[in-house]
Parts: C-alpha cells; sequence; structure tokens
C-alpha cells in the first residue's frame, strides 16, 4: 500500500499543475455550466496539450496511459479550478464504446473529433414510456436499401441541442424478445427528419431534450456490432458511465467543498460567520469526510481494476453516495443565505450559484440510473440478494 | 499509487480470519461475554505463537488483524496492548509484551473533568510514586500493566500497585475498570513535550485501529444481513427481493466501502507518519463508528424479531458498535476537530 506517486506519475502533476496554472481560467462562479464555445474552445486547447483521452489508444488521438493518469488529471483540474472539457457524453458514453465495439474505420472517424471537442455527442436511450427499464424502448430502425429509416421519440438527452452525432438504442426486429430486438446505431443529428426541442429543467436551463426521429435515413454501416447487439453494446456504454466516473465525481465534489468553506468563512447576510455556528461546522465537517471517503474509494476500485483489469466492486456506489452528499451540500450553503437564498437575478447570493447547484443537484440522484436502480445493482450483482422482476 | 495490503498481509488476514473463526464462533464468544471476567485468558500465548505481539509488525500488518479482531471480537486485551499501551512502553516492557508475558492498557480519564485523550490529566507524581484516580479504562481488569496519563507525563504501574474496581458493560469482552493509585511505584515513560507528542500520536493510532474494527463489525452485520435476506421466506419468496429490504444492504454496503477506504487512508497515514494523520484518522473513526452502527441496526431490522433477541449474536456486534463509535468522544467531536482544520 502506498498513495504516492510514483516518479513518472509526479512529474506528469507537476507538469499539468503548471500548465492548468498558466491556461486555465478559474471556473466562473455562476448559476450554470458557462458558455458552451468557450467550454468547447477550452476542450480543443486541453486536447492539443494533450489531456485529453489519456487512457484511450494511441492510434486514435489518446496517450495509452492507465488510469492513473486520468485520475490525477481530474484531481488537478479541479484543484485548479478549472473548467471541464464540454464533450461529456463523448468522452464518458460514446468514445469508450466505439473503442470496444466500432469498426476501425468508425475509430478513424469519430475519435479524434470527438476528443478535441469539435464534434458533440449526444445519447438517445431514455424514451417517454421507458425510462430505467432500457430494453422496453420502442424507437425503431427498419432496413430500407443501404439505410436504416429511424422513427420514434428520445428523451432527456443531454446536450442534443448542441450534438453532432447520437448513440441511439433502436428496435430493429420487433419479432425478438425484448432483449434481443435491440440495436445500437451512430445517428447523424445534422440529418433531415432529426428535432431537437429542449426541455426546461428545475433550475430553468434547457440541459437536456427530446429528440424527434421521421423517417431518418441512417447508412447501413452506422452501427456498432451487429442487429440485435444492441443491448450488449448500450451495457457497455453504461458499465464505462458508472465505471470511470467515480474520480470525476469526487474531484467535483471536493470543489464544491472548497466552496463552501468558503462560503461560512465570510459573514452572511445577517453579519455573522456561519462558520462559528456548531451545527454548521459539524455538517461541513460532514460532507468533507464524506468527500475524502469517495476519493479513496475510488483508488481502491482504481487498484483494483490495474490489477485485474475490472473495477472494483467497492466503486459501485460511488455515484450513489457522491449525489447524496451533494444534494445535503449545496442545501446547507442554501440554508446558511435564509430567505435572501430565494433571491434570484443581479441580486442572487453568489450570482446565483448555489441555487442554480442545489436545484441542479437533484437531478443526480436520478441521472446515470437512478438510485433506485444502482441499490437494485448492487443488492444483485455485487450483494448475490435474488432478483426482484 | 497502490491501495491493497501485500501479499503477506493478505495471507496474515487469511490466517487471523481462520483462527478467530474457529475459535470464537458465535455461541463460543456469547459464553465469554456473559462469563464472569469476558476474557478469554487462554488466548493470549497463541498470539504470542502467531507473531500478533510483536514489536516488528507494522501498523498495516496490525491492521488487517484489527479489522479481522472486529469481524470476530476477540476475547482478550489485544486492543489495549497493542495500540494504546505498546507506542508508550520502554524495550525491556515491549519485549515481555512482544514474547506474550505482559498485557497493558491505557488510563487517561479521571472522574469530573473533561475525559478526552488530550485532555490535562491530574492524576500527579513525586517521588516515583503515582497518585490519581482513573476511570473508564479499558479492559482495566484484564491486564498486568497500566500507562497511566498524569500531570507530568506518562508512567507505568503494575496492576498489583493499583486499586481496580471492575464493571459490568453492554460489551462484555470489552469492560471498563475504574483504577485508583495511592501512591503507587511509577516508571516513567515519557514527559514533557515527547509525552504530548506520543500521546498525540497514540490517539491516532487508536482512531485508526477504531475504524478498523469497525469495518469488521459492519462486514459481519452486512454478511449476516445478506445471509438471511436470501435464506428468510415471507410471502412466498425470499426477503431479499423486496427492495425495502435489499435496498437496506445496498446503503450499509455502501457506507461499510466508505469506511473501509478511510480506514485504510488513515492506517497507512499512521504507518508512514503521513502529514494528514491527524485528519485521516479523525475522519476515519468519525465515519467508520458510525457506520459500523449503522450497519447493525440495519442487520437488527432487516432479521425482525429474532435479531432483536438475546440468543442472536447480532446484538454482541451492535453493542461492539456502539463502544468503537463512543470512544474518545462521539463522531461529532471528531467532526468538530476536522472542523477547525477546515475553517479556522
Amino acid at each position: 500500500m502506498d498513495f504516492r506517486d510514483t516518479p513518472e506519475e509526479a512529474a506528469f502533476r507537476a507538469e499539468l499543475r503548471s500548465w492548468l496554472q498558466e491556461n486555465a481560467s478559474h471556473r466562473e462562479v455562476e448559476a450554470g455550466r458557462g458558455d458552451f464555445d468557450a467550454l468547447r474552445a477550452w476542450g480543443g486547447r486541453l486536447y492539443s496539450a494533450g489531456y485529453v483521452g489519456l487512457t484511450w489508444p494511441e492510434g486514435f488521438g489518446g496517450r495509452g496511459l492507465s488510469p492513473t493518469y486520468q485520475a490525477i488529471y481530474l484531481e488537478e483540474s479541479a484543484r485548479a479550478d478549472a473548467p471541464g472539457h464540454p464533450g461529456v457524453i463523448g468522452l464518458n458514453m460514446a468514445g469508450p464504446t466505439i473503442i470496444a465495439w466500432g469498426t476501425d474505420e468508425q475509430k478513424q472517424r469519430y475519435l479524434k473529433l470527438l476528443l478535441s471537442g469539435e464534434e458533440i455527442w449526444c445519447q438517445g436511450f431514455s424514451e417517454p414510456g421507458s425510462g430505467s427499464d432500457l430494453a422496453a424502448g420502442r424507437t425503431s430502425a427498419v432496413l430500407d436499401g443501404d439505410h436504416w429509416v429511424v422513427n420514434g421519440q428520445k428523451v432527456w438527452s443531454s446536450y442534443a441541442h448542441k450534438a453532432d452525432w447520437c448513440i441511439l438504442v433502436v428496435r430493429t426486429d420487433p419479432d425478438a424478445p425484448k432483449h434481443a430486438g435491440l440495436s445500437y446505431l451512430i445517428v447523424d443529428m445534422h440529418a433531415p427528419g432529426v428535432t431537437v426541442r429542449p426541455l426546461h429543467q428545475i433550475t430553468g436551463d434547457p440541459e437536456f431534450n427530446e429528440i424527434f426521429f421521421d423517417d431518418v435515413r441512417v447508412p447501413r454501416d452506422s452501427m456498432l456490432g451487429r442487429p440485435g447487439d444492441g443491448w450488449k453494446v448500450a451495457m457497455t456504454t453504461l458499465l464505462h458511465e458508472r465505471g470511470t466516473l467515480g474520480f470525476a465525481l469526487s474531484a467535483e465534489l471536493e470543489r464544491m467543498v472548497n466552496h463552501l468553506v468558503e462560503l461560512v468563512r465570510r459573514p452572511g447576510p445577517d453579519g455573522r460567520r456561519p462558520a462559528d455556528d456548531p451545527l454548521i461546522r459539524d455538517a461541513v465537517a460532514r460532507e468533507w469526510i464524506e468527500m475524502q471517503s469517495l476519493r479513496f474509494t475510488n483508488y481502491r476500485a482504481l487498484t483494483t481494476l490495474l490489477e485485474t483489469g475490472i473495477p472494483g466492486p467497492e466503486g459501485s456506489g460511488v455515484k450513489l453516495a457522491w449525489s447524496e452528499a451533494n444534494q445535503r451540500l449545496t442545501s446547507l450553503a442554501q440554508s446558511v443565505f435564509g430567505l435572501h437564498a430565494q433571491v434570484t437575478g443581479d441580486d442572487a447570493p453568489w450570482n446565483g450559484f448555489w441555487q442554480y447547484w442545489q436545484l441542479r443537484s437533484r437531478g443526480n440522484t436520478i441521472e446515470a440510473g437512478t438510485s433506485e436502480i444502482l441499490r437494485n445493482i448492487i443488492a444483485e450483482r455485487v450483494l448475490g440478494l435474488p432478483k426482484g422482476r | 499509487m497502490d491501495f491493497a495490503f501485500s501479499e503477506e498481509q493478505e495471507q496474515l488476514r487469511g490466517f487471523a480470519r481462520d483462527f478467530l473463526a474457529e475459535r470464537y464462533d458465535d455461541v463460543r464468544l456469547a459464553q465469554i461475554a456473559d462469563s464472569e471476567t469476558g476474557v478469554d485468558a487462554e488466548v493470549w500465548a497463541k498470539l504470542a505463537e502467531m507473531g500478533w505481539l510483536d514489536a516488528e509488525l507494522t501498523f498495516l500488518d496490525q491492521a488487517v488483524l484489527l479489522e479481522e479482531t472486529g469481524y470476530r471480537p476477540l476475547a482478550a486485551p489485544y486492543f489495549s496492548t497493542a495500540v494504546l499501551a505498546a507506542p508508550a512502553l520502554d524495550d525491556e516492557t515491549a519485549k515481555q509484551v512482544g514474547e506474550g508475558r505482559l498485557t497493558a492498557t491505557l488510563a487517561w480519564a479521571e472522574p469530573g473533568v473533561p475525559q478526552g485523550l488530550l485532555d490535562a490529566a491530574g492524576a500527579t507524581v513525586s517521588g516515583g510514586r503515582l497518585t490519581g484516580e482513573k476511570v473508564l479504562v479499558p479492559d482495566g481488569a484484564a491486564v498486568d500493566l497500566f500507562v497511566v496519563t498524569t500531570a507530568d507525563g506518562l508512567y507505568a504501574v503494575d496492576a498489583s500497585d493499583a486499586a481496580v474496581t471492575p464493571h459490568g458493560a453492554l460489551d462484555g469482552t470489552r469492560r471498563p475498570a475504574s483504577v485508583r493509585f495511592d501512591g503507587a511505584p511509577a516508571r516513567p515513560l515519557a514527559s514533557g513535550d515527547t509525552a504530548a507528542e506520543l500521546l498525540g500520536r497514540i490517539r491516532d493510532r487508536a482512531y485508526a485501529a477504531v475504524a478498523l474494527e469497525a469495518v469488521g463489525v459492519a462486514q459481519r452485520a452486512l454478511d449476516l444481513l445478506v445471509a438471511y435476506a436470501k435464506d428468510r421466506k415471507q410471502f412466498g419468496k425470499p426477503i431479499g427481493v423486496y427492495q425495502a429490504v435489499s435496498h437496506k444492504a445496498s446503503d450499509v454496503y455502501v457506507r461499510l466501502q466508505e469506511a473501509r477506504s478511510l480506514a485504510y487512508w488513515a492506517a497507512w497515514c499512521v504507518a508512514e507518519n503521513d502529514p494528514m494523520a491527524r485528519q485521516a484518522c479523525l475522519a476515519a473513526k468519525a465515519f467508520a463508528g458510525e457506520a459500523a452502527v449503522f450497519a447493525c441496526e440495519n442487520a437488527i431490522q432487516g432479521h425482525g424479531g429474532i435479531g432483536f433477541t438475546w440468543e442472536h449474536v447480532l446484538h454482541r456486534y451492535y453493542k461492539r458498535a456502539q463502544w468503537l463509535a463512543a470512544f474518545d468522544g462521539p463522531a461529532r467531536a471528531q467532526r468538530a476537530e476536522v472542523a477547525a482544520f477546515l475553517m479556522d
């Protein structure tokens, strides 16, 4: 057991730290994720400097490094309060799935532009009638000559309004049993027949969307895997989403804890320092401890990943615990302002930062697997309890 | 970055687990806990034989033993001797401990004043004789030697030179005693800044050890809950299919993994004398103590009526968890110190 960096890791960390110091602007304390075009430009600079796709194969724009380096990148980026790469769906979901299932041509076509942020991806999994129950999806694709003709509707698609490509789960065989009739397509979001309608979240932001497909023609070879492989391919996407997200979450939580500490040390609206209230001190300390526990749980899962090639089961609870911690933390911050927390616009405390993130945090226990589904997964796959369905 | 115990340490864990499971099945554990002393007097020589008391063990070696003695509580003053007392002992006394000839504990709390490990002690020494009153001394009636905190530093006193009053305890295998010293012959171990610094290190170590034991306790509670949820049938199905039950188990699992991560971090910091040791140990103790209680409470609930009986082993773990959570103050006391690092 040794938590210190190896000499190579230490060198990478030092180089990254000074690069961030010279190049990264601080993330604004504001109500939202910031200007998308600015983030896209930042993604491009990160890529040029070699900090995107650290663990991806070298031939496809990556650097072929171990996941430890990705963990270091995420930690240092959060500590420098630097913005993130905007192509999160591409980086965390589409890319790894293309690496696992794509042909060489598909890898050549998509991966580099994805890493550089020149092309943005979105995900078409959930439908109005099927959220957690992915295999109940009804969006269809029917072969017509050299094209699949897609019809249906997807929902909760983050970044769809900015996206160039969509990873789409479709039903290609209506007669096959539920899971076996699915396939996995890559769809051009600029193709005729694709309509994106923004959905406003409880924050007021249109961060996710509905996507309508009306006779959208998709080239026959734009499929990952073969017809009928859709469920298996989608599991790769979701496994990756749940498997490597941990460090991004604990790094994000570290940033939030730092802001929280800063908040309570300043005099509040009534002139008193929240940090002088023992109940607030206790609650803040609790979240710092929670954040450390998630950081080190990630390290444990990573150690297992490096040794066996599969992330350790201990990491499966990180998203679950993180989402609830982020909800507690942001609510605590809002409570510090009392009714001032309700004031929006130019007079909003902290530029609306805490009110935005408190409301946004309610999505954390729903997106990327609801907490209920995650608890089922832990019960069934990790603890070996009998399946409820 | 490497967050795994070495092969030797995992081997040590395996031996410890087998040894403890064989010696202390749930029935035997209950018998000892309900016995007059709460101690398995014969086990100590075996611990020495197996090398558990060797001075050469690193804290990471001890860490795997501590986790296992939480999983199957060891009815002997191992925690008191190896964790609380050993770091203060002189070489000669430490050698006796290593050979299994001596057990010891730390006596710090005094009646009517703040009782934290780092709070000022009122006991005094004059002309080599120690006078004072100590309470809540862990395993106080089960050891040969006391390491005593005084206004003048740390001293060693033979148990035969002290007046020991044993107490009953919820956790029958870890009972406290009140100990009075009336001019007892005392050997100096450390004084001044050295003593303060040593006591700080003992506390860090004790917090890490408590967290490790708590992880073992929580793991056993979870294992019992999961086994029961697979086995017990109601309405024609194993109760583990019901989310009201299975989600409890998942929550315990997540909390346990977080506790384990903090406990290992703390153990490593202690072993390496890392600058973050203080914060890591505070965090681990606070979190893992509460996690063990949480695990036991959910396991009791998941078992229904049987989990609430004296006959079932769960309450033994619950009471150990409560001892661990209460050690040197509840979690909020450790969080108050974490808060001071963060906010002052």
